[in-house]
Protein backbone atom coordinates (compact mmCIF):
# COMPACT_ATOMS: atom_id res chain seq x y z
CA UNK A 1 0.00 0.00 0.00
CA UNK A 2 1.57 3.26 -1.02
CA UNK A 3 0.13 5.83 1.28
CA UNK A 4 2.14 8.94 1.84
CA UNK A 5 1.69 9.73 5.45
CA UNK A 6 2.40 13.25 6.46
CA UNK A 7 3.78 13.63 9.91
CA UNK A 8 3.11 16.34 12.43
CA UNK A 9 -0.52 17.28 11.82
CA UNK A 10 -0.48 20.22 14.19
CA UNK A 11 1.19 23.44 13.27
CA UNK A 12 1.73 26.39 15.56
CA UNK A 13 1.09 29.18 13.05
CA UNK A 14 -2.27 27.74 12.01
CA UNK A 15 -3.27 27.46 15.63
CA UNK A 16 -2.43 31.11 16.07
CA UNK A 17 -4.87 31.84 13.25
CA UNK A 18 -7.68 30.94 15.62
CA UNK A 19 -8.51 27.36 14.72
CA UNK A 20 -10.16 25.05 17.20
CA UNK A 21 -7.47 23.78 19.57
CA UNK A 22 -6.86 20.07 19.49
CA UNK A 23 -7.49 17.90 22.55
CA UNK A 24 -5.14 19.05 25.28
CA UNK A 25 -3.26 16.97 27.84
CA UNK A 26 -5.61 17.69 30.73
CA UNK A 27 -8.64 16.53 28.78
CA UNK A 28 -6.96 13.29 27.69
CA UNK A 29 -5.77 12.79 31.29
CA UNK A 30 -9.25 13.10 32.76
CA UNK A 31 -10.65 10.60 30.23
CA UNK A 32 -8.05 8.08 31.39
CA UNK A 33 -8.97 8.82 35.00
CA UNK A 34 -12.66 8.19 34.34
CA UNK A 35 -11.89 4.91 32.61
CA UNK A 36 -9.75 3.74 35.51
CA UNK A 37 -12.48 4.78 37.95
CA UNK A 38 -15.02 2.77 35.95
CA UNK A 39 -12.80 -0.32 36.07
CA UNK A 40 -12.19 0.15 39.80
CA UNK A 41 -15.94 0.43 40.42
CA UNK A 42 -16.58 -2.76 38.46
CA UNK A 43 -13.91 -4.69 40.40
CA UNK A 44 -15.26 -3.31 43.69
CA UNK A 45 -18.81 -4.46 42.90
CA UNK A 46 -17.43 -7.85 41.89
CA UNK A 47 -15.59 -8.12 45.20
CA UNK A 48 -18.72 -7.24 47.20
CA UNK A 49 -20.93 -9.62 45.19
CA UNK A 50 -18.39 -12.40 45.67
CA UNK A 51 -18.24 -11.81 49.42
CA UNK A 52 -22.00 -11.80 50.06
CA UNK A 53 -21.77 -14.44 48.33
CA UNK A 54 -24.43 -14.47 45.63
CA UNK A 55 -23.43 -17.98 44.54
CA UNK A 56 -20.88 -20.56 45.67
CA UNK A 57 -19.57 -20.65 42.14
CA UNK A 58 -18.97 -16.88 42.12
CA UNK A 59 -15.68 -16.05 43.85
CA UNK A 60 -14.74 -12.50 44.93
CA UNK A 61 -12.41 -10.47 42.73
CA UNK A 62 -9.43 -10.82 45.09
CA UNK A 63 -9.62 -14.65 44.94
CA UNK A 64 -9.67 -14.50 41.14
CA UNK A 65 -6.58 -12.27 41.12
CA UNK A 66 -4.80 -14.71 43.44
CA UNK A 67 -5.84 -17.61 41.21
CA UNK A 68 -4.51 -15.71 38.21
CA UNK A 69 -1.17 -15.39 40.03
CA UNK A 70 -1.07 -19.15 40.68
CA UNK A 71 -1.94 -20.00 37.06
CA UNK A 72 0.78 -17.73 35.74
CA UNK A 73 3.29 -19.02 38.30
CA UNK A 74 2.78 -22.70 37.49
CA UNK A 75 2.91 -21.89 33.76
CA UNK A 76 -0.45 -23.45 32.91
CA UNK A 77 -2.05 -20.20 31.73
CA UNK A 78 0.82 -19.08 29.45
CA UNK A 79 1.09 -22.53 27.86
CA UNK A 80 -2.70 -22.72 27.39
CA UNK A 81 -2.58 -19.34 25.62
CA UNK A 82 0.17 -20.55 23.31
CA UNK A 83 -1.97 -23.54 22.31
CA UNK A 84 -5.09 -21.42 21.80
CA UNK A 85 -3.33 -18.67 19.87
CA UNK A 86 -2.19 -21.04 17.13
CA UNK A 87 -5.60 -21.73 15.46
CA UNK A 88 -6.74 -18.24 16.39
CA UNK A 89 -3.91 -16.42 14.63
CA UNK A 90 -3.99 -18.67 11.55
CA UNK A 91 -7.78 -18.38 11.33
CA UNK A 92 -7.84 -14.63 11.77
CA UNK A 93 -5.04 -13.97 9.29
CA UNK A 94 -6.79 -16.12 6.68
CA UNK A 95 -10.16 -14.47 7.41
CA UNK A 96 -8.67 -10.98 7.27
CA UNK A 97 -6.84 -11.49 3.97
CA UNK A 98 -9.65 -13.40 2.26
CA UNK A 99 -12.43 -11.39 3.86
CA UNK A 100 -11.04 -7.96 2.99
CA UNK A 101 -10.11 -8.95 -0.57
CA UNK A 102 -13.46 -10.62 -1.25
CA UNK A 103 -15.33 -7.78 0.45
CA UNK A 104 -13.55 -5.11 -1.58
CA UNK A 105 -14.07 -7.11 -4.79
CA UNK A 106 -17.78 -7.42 -4.03
CA UNK A 107 -18.00 -3.69 -3.44
CA UNK A 108 -16.22 -2.84 -6.68
CA UNK A 109 -17.68 -5.34 -9.14
CA UNK A 110 -21.33 -6.21 -9.70
CA UNK A 111 -20.63 -9.83 -10.66
CA UNK A 112 -18.77 -10.50 -7.40
CA UNK A 113 -21.52 -8.73 -5.51
CA UNK A 114 -24.21 -11.01 -6.93
CA UNK A 115 -22.14 -14.15 -6.46
CA UNK A 116 -20.76 -13.43 -3.00
CA UNK A 117 -23.07 -11.29 -0.90
CA UNK A 118 -25.94 -13.81 -0.45
CA UNK A 119 -23.48 -16.50 0.65
CA UNK A 120 -21.96 -14.28 3.33
CA UNK A 121 -25.33 -12.97 4.48
CA UNK A 122 -26.49 -16.56 5.04
CA UNK A 123 -23.20 -17.44 6.74
CA UNK A 124 -23.49 -14.46 9.04
CA UNK A 125 -27.11 -15.16 9.92
CA UNK A 126 -26.61 -18.89 10.48
CA UNK A 127 -25.79 -20.12 14.00
CA UNK A 128 -22.29 -21.25 13.08
CA UNK A 129 -21.69 -22.94 16.41
CA UNK A 130 -24.24 -25.53 15.32
CA UNK A 131 -21.99 -26.45 12.41
CA UNK A 132 -18.96 -27.15 14.58
CA UNK A 133 -19.89 -30.83 15.12
CA UNK A 134 -20.04 -31.14 11.33
CA UNK A 135 -16.50 -29.72 11.03
CA UNK A 136 -15.34 -32.33 13.53
CA UNK A 137 -17.02 -35.02 11.47
CA UNK A 138 -15.18 -33.93 8.30
CA UNK A 139 -11.85 -32.61 9.57
CA UNK A 140 -11.39 -34.51 12.83
CA UNK A 141 -10.27 -32.91 16.05
CA UNK A 142 -6.95 -31.41 14.98
CA UNK A 143 -5.76 -27.92 14.20
CA UNK A 144 -7.61 -27.75 10.84
CA UNK A 145 -10.98 -28.10 12.51
CA UNK A 146 -10.21 -25.36 15.01
CA UNK A 147 -8.88 -23.01 12.34
CA UNK A 148 -12.04 -23.63 10.35
CA UNK A 149 -14.18 -22.83 13.37
CA UNK A 150 -12.40 -19.48 13.70
CA UNK A 151 -12.76 -18.73 9.97
CA UNK A 152 -16.44 -19.65 9.89
CA UNK A 153 -17.18 -17.11 12.58
CA UNK A 154 -14.76 -14.38 11.56
CA UNK A 155 -14.91 -14.39 7.77
CA UNK A 156 -18.55 -13.37 7.04
CA UNK A 157 -18.49 -10.25 9.17
CA UNK A 158 -15.13 -9.14 7.74
CA UNK A 159 -16.22 -9.74 4.14
CA UNK A 160 -19.61 -8.07 4.56
CA UNK A 161 -18.13 -5.03 6.27
CA UNK A 162 -15.54 -4.70 3.51
CA UNK A 163 -18.32 -4.89 0.95
CA UNK A 164 -20.45 -2.27 2.68
CA UNK A 165 -17.43 -0.06 3.23
CA UNK A 166 -16.53 -0.05 -0.45
CA UNK A 167 -20.08 0.47 -1.68
CA UNK A 168 -20.33 3.48 0.63
CA UNK A 169 -17.17 5.20 -0.62
CA UNK A 170 -17.95 8.81 -1.53
CA UNK A 171 -18.85 8.88 -5.26
CA UNK A 172 -17.69 12.46 -5.40
CA UNK A 173 -14.17 11.50 -4.24
CA UNK A 174 -14.03 8.82 -6.91
CA UNK A 175 -15.23 11.31 -9.55
CA UNK A 176 -12.53 13.68 -8.31
CA UNK A 177 -9.87 10.99 -8.75
CA UNK A 178 -11.15 10.26 -12.25
CA UNK A 179 -11.33 13.92 -13.24
CA UNK A 180 -7.70 14.42 -12.19
CA UNK A 181 -6.76 11.48 -14.43
CA UNK A 182 -6.39 8.79 -11.77
CA UNK A 183 -6.30 5.24 -13.17
CA UNK A 184 -8.28 2.42 -11.57
CA UNK A 185 -5.30 1.27 -9.49
CA UNK A 186 -4.92 4.75 -8.04
CA UNK A 187 -8.68 4.89 -7.56
CA UNK A 188 -8.57 1.75 -5.40
CA UNK A 189 -5.40 2.43 -3.42
CA UNK A 190 -5.58 6.19 -2.99
CA UNK A 191 -9.34 6.71 -2.66
CA UNK A 192 -11.40 3.57 -2.12
CA UNK A 193 -9.27 1.80 0.52
CA UNK A 194 -8.47 4.85 2.67
CA UNK A 195 -12.08 6.04 2.51
CA UNK A 196 -13.38 2.55 3.31
CA UNK A 197 -10.79 1.85 5.99
CA UNK A 198 -12.88 2.84 9.06
CA UNK A 199 -15.58 0.34 8.14
CA UNK A 200 -13.12 -2.32 6.99
CA UNK A 201 -11.38 -2.03 10.33
CA UNK A 202 -14.69 -2.13 12.17
CA UNK A 203 -15.27 -5.43 10.37
CA UNK A 204 -11.81 -6.66 11.35
CA UNK A 205 -12.47 -5.80 14.98
CA UNK A 206 -15.79 -7.65 14.92
CA UNK A 207 -14.08 -10.49 13.07
CA UNK A 208 -11.37 -10.79 15.68
CA UNK A 209 -13.86 -10.92 18.53
CA UNK A 210 -15.87 -13.50 16.55
CA UNK A 211 -12.62 -15.42 16.05
CA UNK A 212 -12.08 -15.52 19.82
CA UNK A 213 -15.61 -16.89 20.19
CA UNK A 214 -14.82 -19.45 17.49
CA UNK A 215 -11.61 -20.67 19.05
CA UNK A 216 -13.04 -20.97 22.56
CA UNK A 217 -16.12 -22.76 21.19
CA UNK A 218 -13.86 -25.13 19.28
CA UNK A 219 -11.84 -25.84 22.40
CA UNK A 220 -14.97 -26.45 24.43
CA UNK A 221 -16.84 -28.46 21.79
CA UNK A 222 -14.21 -30.26 19.72
CA UNK A 223 -11.36 -31.26 22.03
CA UNK A 224 -10.42 -29.59 25.26
CA UNK A 225 -7.08 -27.92 24.65
CA UNK A 226 -5.56 -24.59 25.60
CA UNK A 227 -7.81 -22.03 27.23
CA UNK A 228 -10.94 -24.11 26.67
CA UNK A 229 -9.30 -27.01 28.47
CA UNK A 230 -8.31 -24.84 31.44
CA UNK A 231 -11.87 -23.53 31.75
CA UNK A 232 -13.39 -27.01 31.51
CA UNK A 233 -10.89 -28.56 33.89
CA UNK A 234 -11.19 -25.95 36.65
CA UNK A 235 -14.95 -26.01 36.38
CA UNK A 236 -15.00 -29.79 36.73
CA UNK A 237 -12.87 -29.71 39.89
CA UNK A 238 -14.81 -26.70 41.24
CA UNK A 239 -11.82 -24.31 41.24
CA UNK A 240 -14.12 -21.44 40.40
CA UNK A 241 -11.55 -18.73 41.10
CA UNK A 242 -9.18 -20.33 38.55
CA UNK A 243 -12.01 -20.72 36.04
CA UNK A 244 -12.94 -17.04 36.34
CA UNK A 245 -9.28 -16.04 36.10
CA UNK A 246 -8.96 -17.86 32.77
CA UNK A 247 -12.24 -16.44 31.44
CA UNK A 248 -11.34 -12.90 32.51
CA UNK A 249 -7.88 -13.21 30.98
CA UNK A 250 -9.19 -14.27 27.58
CA UNK A 251 -11.77 -11.45 27.64
CA UNK A 252 -9.15 -8.85 28.52
CA UNK A 253 -6.75 -10.26 25.94
CA UNK A 254 -9.44 -10.03 23.27
CA UNK A 255 -10.31 -6.46 24.25
CA UNK A 256 -6.65 -5.41 24.17
CA UNK A 257 -6.10 -6.97 20.72
CA UNK A 258 -9.21 -5.25 19.37
CA UNK A 259 -8.19 -1.83 20.71
CA UNK A 260 -4.62 -2.26 19.43
CA UNK A 261 -6.12 -2.83 16.01
CA UNK A 262 -8.04 0.43 16.33
CA UNK A 263 -4.75 2.21 17.10
CA UNK A 264 -3.10 0.56 14.12
CA UNK A 265 -5.87 1.79 11.83
CA UNK A 266 -5.50 5.38 12.97
CA UNK A 267 -1.72 5.30 12.58
CA UNK A 268 -1.84 3.68 9.15
CA UNK A 269 -4.85 5.24 7.48
CA UNK A 270 -6.29 8.09 9.46
CA UNK A 271 -3.62 10.61 10.38
CA UNK A 272 -6.32 13.27 10.82
CA UNK A 273 -7.74 11.38 13.81
CA UNK A 274 -4.43 11.00 15.58
CA UNK A 275 -4.81 14.17 17.62
CA UNK A 276 -8.38 13.40 18.58
CA UNK A 277 -7.63 9.96 19.94
CA UNK A 278 -4.34 10.81 21.63
CA UNK B 1 -31.27 48.37 -22.87
CA UNK B 2 -31.69 44.61 -22.68
CA UNK B 3 -31.17 44.12 -26.40
CA UNK B 4 -27.79 45.76 -26.19
CA UNK B 5 -26.39 43.03 -24.06
CA UNK B 6 -28.28 40.03 -25.40
CA UNK B 7 -27.58 37.90 -28.43
CA UNK B 8 -29.65 35.00 -29.59
CA UNK B 9 -27.78 31.71 -29.32
CA UNK B 10 -28.04 31.00 -33.04
CA UNK B 11 -26.28 34.23 -33.89
CA UNK B 12 -23.13 33.26 -32.01
CA UNK B 13 -20.27 33.22 -34.49
CA UNK B 14 -19.27 29.65 -35.36
CA UNK B 15 -15.91 28.25 -34.27
CA UNK B 16 -13.90 31.35 -33.70
CA UNK B 17 -10.21 30.42 -33.51
CA UNK B 18 -10.07 31.51 -29.92
CA UNK B 19 -12.76 28.99 -28.92
CA UNK B 20 -11.43 26.92 -26.07
CA UNK B 21 -14.38 24.63 -25.49
CA UNK B 22 -17.12 23.91 -27.97
CA UNK B 23 -20.28 21.93 -27.41
CA UNK B 24 -22.05 20.65 -30.52
CA UNK B 25 -25.62 19.29 -30.68
CA UNK B 26 -25.27 17.82 -27.24
CA UNK B 27 -28.12 15.70 -25.89
CA UNK B 28 -28.33 13.74 -22.70
CA UNK B 29 -30.98 11.22 -21.81
CA UNK B 30 -30.47 9.29 -18.60
CA UNK B 31 -31.07 5.51 -18.58
CA UNK B 32 -34.18 6.18 -16.50
CA UNK B 33 -35.61 8.05 -19.49
CA UNK B 34 -35.18 11.55 -18.07
CA UNK B 35 -34.14 13.95 -20.80
CA UNK B 36 -31.62 16.28 -19.17
CA UNK B 37 -30.26 18.23 -22.14
CA UNK B 38 -31.51 18.77 -25.69
CA UNK B 39 -29.58 20.18 -28.62
CA UNK B 40 -27.00 22.26 -26.78
CA UNK B 41 -24.68 24.32 -29.01
CA UNK B 42 -22.25 26.57 -27.21
CA UNK B 43 -18.79 28.02 -27.56
CA UNK B 44 -16.69 29.00 -24.60
CA UNK B 45 -14.08 31.50 -25.81
CA UNK B 46 -10.54 31.26 -24.52
CA UNK B 47 -9.82 33.28 -21.41
CA UNK B 48 -13.45 34.11 -20.76
CA UNK B 49 -15.54 33.54 -17.69
CA UNK B 50 -18.81 31.91 -18.70
CA UNK B 51 -21.58 31.07 -16.26
CA UNK B 52 -24.21 28.42 -16.80
CA UNK B 53 -27.27 29.76 -15.04
CA UNK B 54 -30.68 28.25 -14.62
CA UNK B 55 -33.19 26.83 -12.19
CA UNK B 56 -32.53 23.49 -10.55
CA UNK B 57 -33.22 20.61 -12.88
CA UNK B 58 -32.11 22.48 -15.99
CA UNK B 59 -29.14 20.17 -16.46
CA UNK B 60 -26.41 22.76 -15.92
CA UNK B 61 -24.34 20.48 -13.72
CA UNK B 62 -24.91 17.60 -16.16
CA UNK B 63 -23.62 19.81 -18.97
CA UNK B 64 -20.54 20.71 -16.94
CA UNK B 65 -19.88 17.06 -16.10
CA UNK B 66 -20.19 16.09 -19.75
CA UNK B 67 -17.65 18.78 -20.64
CA UNK B 68 -15.44 17.39 -17.85
CA UNK B 69 -15.78 13.90 -19.31
CA UNK B 70 -17.25 12.55 -16.09
CA UNK B 71 -20.65 11.79 -17.61
CA UNK B 72 -21.06 10.42 -21.15
CA UNK B 73 -23.24 12.35 -23.61
CA UNK B 74 -26.08 10.54 -25.37
CA UNK B 75 -25.32 12.31 -28.63
CA UNK B 76 -23.33 15.27 -29.84
CA UNK B 77 -19.75 16.13 -29.01
CA UNK B 78 -17.51 18.26 -26.83
CA UNK B 79 -14.44 19.78 -28.48
CA UNK B 80 -11.64 21.11 -26.29
CA UNK B 81 -8.75 22.95 -27.96
CA UNK B 82 -9.77 21.48 -31.31
CA UNK B 83 -10.05 17.86 -30.16
CA UNK B 84 -13.18 15.86 -29.40
CA UNK B 85 -13.12 14.58 -25.84
CA UNK B 86 -15.12 11.89 -24.07
CA UNK B 87 -12.93 11.43 -20.98
CA UNK B 88 -11.26 13.70 -18.46
CA UNK B 89 -8.08 15.28 -19.78
CA UNK B 90 -5.10 17.30 -18.54
CA UNK B 91 -6.42 20.50 -20.15
CA UNK B 92 -9.51 20.54 -17.88
CA UNK B 93 -9.72 20.71 -14.09
CA UNK B 94 -12.84 20.39 -11.99
CA UNK B 95 -13.88 22.15 -8.79
CA UNK B 96 -16.53 20.18 -6.95
CA UNK B 97 -19.65 21.46 -5.25
CA UNK B 98 -18.98 19.33 -2.15
CA UNK B 99 -15.22 20.11 -2.29
CA UNK B 100 -14.32 16.39 -2.71
CA UNK B 101 -11.34 16.67 -0.39
CA UNK B 102 -9.77 13.56 1.09
CA UNK B 103 -10.43 13.83 4.84
CA UNK B 104 -7.34 11.75 5.64
CA UNK B 105 -4.97 14.03 3.72
CA UNK B 106 -3.55 17.40 4.67
CA UNK B 107 -4.31 20.58 2.75
CA UNK B 108 -0.93 20.22 1.06
CA UNK B 109 -1.51 16.65 -0.11
CA UNK B 110 -5.07 17.46 -1.21
CA UNK B 111 -3.88 20.43 -3.25
CA UNK B 112 -1.08 18.35 -4.76
CA UNK B 113 -3.29 15.34 -5.44
CA UNK B 114 -3.85 16.02 -9.15
CA UNK B 115 -0.07 16.10 -9.61
CA UNK B 116 0.39 13.04 -7.37
CA UNK B 117 -1.93 11.07 -9.67
CA UNK B 118 0.18 12.16 -12.63
CA UNK B 119 3.32 10.81 -10.99
CA UNK B 120 5.00 14.18 -10.38
CA UNK B 121 7.86 13.84 -7.87
CA UNK B 122 6.91 14.71 -4.31
CA UNK B 123 9.13 17.76 -3.82
CA UNK B 124 8.07 19.23 -7.14
CA UNK B 125 4.35 18.70 -6.69
CA UNK B 126 4.45 20.04 -3.15
CA UNK B 127 6.26 23.17 -4.29
CA UNK B 128 3.62 23.75 -6.98
CA UNK B 129 0.79 23.05 -4.55
CA UNK B 130 2.31 25.41 -1.98
CA UNK B 131 2.42 28.17 -4.56
CA UNK B 132 -1.29 27.80 -5.30
CA UNK B 133 -2.21 27.36 -1.63
CA UNK B 134 -0.57 30.77 -1.08
CA UNK B 135 -2.43 32.15 -4.07
CA UNK B 136 -5.85 31.14 -2.77
CA UNK B 137 -4.98 32.65 0.61
CA UNK B 138 -4.34 29.55 2.69
CA UNK B 139 -0.65 30.03 3.46
CA UNK B 140 0.13 28.52 6.86
CA UNK B 141 -2.61 25.89 6.62
CA UNK B 142 -0.61 23.36 4.58
CA UNK B 143 -0.52 20.77 7.33
CA UNK B 144 -4.09 21.13 8.54
CA UNK B 145 -6.77 18.57 7.72
CA UNK B 146 -10.02 19.43 5.92
CA UNK B 147 -12.17 18.92 9.04
CA UNK B 148 -10.21 21.72 10.70
CA UNK B 149 -11.19 24.23 7.99
CA UNK B 150 -14.36 26.20 7.30
CA UNK B 151 -16.41 25.53 4.17
CA UNK B 152 -14.92 28.51 2.38
CA UNK B 153 -11.38 27.43 3.20
CA UNK B 154 -12.10 23.88 2.04
CA UNK B 155 -13.29 25.14 -1.31
CA UNK B 156 -10.13 27.21 -1.57
CA UNK B 157 -8.22 23.95 -1.26
CA UNK B 158 -10.40 22.53 -4.05
CA UNK B 159 -9.54 25.56 -6.17
CA UNK B 160 -5.81 25.27 -5.39
CA UNK B 161 -5.92 21.60 -6.45
CA UNK B 162 -7.56 22.55 -9.74
CA UNK B 163 -5.06 25.38 -10.35
CA UNK B 164 -2.06 23.20 -9.49
CA UNK B 165 -2.53 20.92 -12.50
CA UNK B 166 -2.26 24.02 -14.74
CA UNK B 167 -5.22 23.17 -16.91
CA UNK B 168 -6.42 25.75 -19.48
CA UNK B 169 -10.05 25.20 -18.60
CA UNK B 170 -11.45 25.38 -15.08
CA UNK B 171 -14.84 23.80 -14.56
CA UNK B 172 -16.55 25.01 -11.39
CA UNK B 173 -19.69 23.21 -10.24
CA UNK B 174 -21.59 25.55 -7.89
CA UNK B 175 -18.38 26.00 -5.92
CA UNK B 176 -19.89 28.45 -3.44
CA UNK B 177 -23.21 26.77 -2.75
CA UNK B 178 -21.90 25.09 0.42
CA UNK B 179 -20.07 28.23 1.58
CA UNK B 180 -21.68 30.77 3.91
CA UNK B 181 -22.61 34.21 2.62
CA UNK B 182 -19.70 36.31 3.97
CA UNK B 183 -17.12 33.84 2.80
CA UNK B 184 -18.88 33.48 -0.51
CA UNK B 185 -18.56 37.22 -1.24
CA UNK B 186 -14.92 37.30 -0.23
CA UNK B 187 -14.27 34.22 -2.32
CA UNK B 188 -16.00 35.75 -5.36
CA UNK B 189 -13.79 38.82 -5.09
CA UNK B 190 -10.71 36.65 -4.77
CA UNK B 191 -11.77 34.61 -7.76
CA UNK B 192 -12.01 37.79 -9.85
CA UNK B 193 -8.53 38.82 -8.71
CA UNK B 194 -7.19 35.38 -9.48
CA UNK B 195 -8.48 35.76 -13.03
CA UNK B 196 -6.10 38.66 -13.54
CA UNK B 197 -3.13 36.44 -12.65
CA UNK B 198 -4.14 33.15 -14.20
CA UNK B 199 -5.31 33.32 -17.78
CA UNK B 200 -7.89 30.53 -17.75
CA UNK B 201 -11.11 29.71 -19.48
CA UNK B 202 -13.66 29.37 -16.71
CA UNK B 203 -16.98 27.59 -16.95
CA UNK B 204 -18.99 28.21 -13.84
CA UNK B 205 -22.27 26.61 -12.83
CA UNK B 206 -24.45 28.58 -10.46
CA UNK B 207 -28.09 29.13 -9.57
CA UNK B 208 -27.39 32.59 -8.17
CA UNK B 209 -28.20 35.38 -10.62
CA UNK B 210 -26.18 37.96 -8.69
CA UNK B 211 -23.17 35.69 -8.58
CA UNK B 212 -23.35 35.06 -12.32
CA UNK B 213 -23.68 38.75 -13.21
CA UNK B 214 -20.97 39.80 -10.77
CA UNK B 215 -18.42 37.29 -12.02
CA UNK B 216 -19.07 36.50 -15.67
CA UNK B 217 -18.16 37.79 -19.09
CA UNK B 218 -20.97 35.72 -20.52
CA UNK B 219 -24.01 34.12 -18.94
CA UNK B 220 -25.68 31.16 -20.62
CA UNK B 221 -29.28 30.85 -19.47
CA UNK B 222 -30.66 27.35 -19.54
CA UNK B 223 -34.32 26.44 -19.50
CA UNK B 224 -35.47 23.42 -17.50
CA UNK B 225 -36.56 19.88 -18.47
CA UNK B 226 -35.02 19.26 -20.90
CA UNK B 227 -32.23 21.81 -20.62
CA UNK B 228 -31.87 24.07 -23.64
CA UNK B 229 -29.99 27.31 -24.18
CA UNK B 230 -32.63 30.00 -23.75
CA UNK B 231 -30.40 33.07 -23.83
CA UNK B 232 -26.81 34.28 -23.79
CA UNK B 233 -26.14 37.51 -21.95
CA UNK B 234 -22.91 39.46 -21.86
CA UNK B 235 -22.92 41.76 -18.87
CA UNK B 236 -20.51 44.52 -19.87
CA UNK B 237 -19.65 45.52 -16.36
CA UNK B 238 -16.40 47.30 -15.74
CA UNK B 239 -14.55 45.42 -13.04
CA UNK B 240 -12.09 48.23 -12.40
CA UNK B 241 -14.17 49.51 -9.52
CA UNK B 242 -14.48 48.21 -5.99
CA UNK B 243 -16.79 45.23 -5.39
CA UNK B 244 -19.19 47.48 -3.43
CA UNK B 245 -19.48 49.90 -6.35
CA UNK B 246 -20.13 47.08 -8.78
CA UNK B 247 -22.87 45.66 -6.58
CA UNK B 248 -24.53 49.12 -6.42
CA UNK B 249 -24.06 49.87 -10.11
CA UNK B 250 -27.48 50.44 -11.78
CA UNK B 251 -26.36 48.53 -14.84
CA UNK B 252 -25.46 45.51 -12.69
CA UNK B 253 -28.82 45.72 -10.93
CA UNK B 254 -30.67 46.06 -14.27
CA UNK B 255 -29.08 42.93 -15.68
CA UNK B 256 -29.89 40.99 -12.51
CA UNK B 257 -33.49 42.19 -12.81
CA UNK B 258 -33.72 41.28 -16.51
CA UNK B 259 -32.44 37.78 -15.92
CA UNK B 260 -34.82 37.35 -13.03
CA UNK B 261 -37.72 38.42 -15.25
CA UNK B 262 -36.66 35.80 -17.78
CA UNK B 263 -36.30 33.07 -15.21
CA UNK B 264 -39.39 33.74 -13.10
CA UNK B 265 -41.50 31.87 -15.66
CA UNK B 266 -39.67 28.74 -14.65
CA UNK B 267 -40.17 29.22 -10.93
CA UNK B 268 -42.47 26.61 -9.43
Amino acid sequence: MSLDLVTNPSQPQAKAAGLAPSGGKSWAGSILLWRLASIALFCGLWEIAGRIPINVAFPPFSDVVAAFGRLVADGSLPSAFLVTLQPLVIGIVVSAVVGVSVGVAMGLRKEFEWAGVPVFVVMQAAPMAALIPLITFVYGIGLTAKVLAVIMLALPVIALNGYKAVSNVSPSLRAMCRSFLGNSRQDIFKIVLPDASPMIFAGLRLGISAGFVGVVLAELLITPTGVGDLITYHRSVADYAEMYAVIATIIIFSAVVVSLLERAEIVLFRPEKRELSA
Amino acid sequence: MIAAVMTRPREVAPVAPEASVEVRDLCKVYPTGTEALRGINLTFPKGQFTSLLGPSGCGKTTLLKIIAGLVPATSGEVVVNGRTVTKPGPERAFVFQDFALMPWATVLRNAAFGLELRGVARSEREATAKHYIDQVGLAGFENRYPHELSGGMRQRVGLARALAVKADVLLLDEPFSAVDEQNRRKFQEDLLQLRQVENKTLIFVTHSIEEAVYLSDRIVLLSPRPGRVSDIIEPKISRERSPEDIRRDPEYLDIVEDIWRGLRNYAD
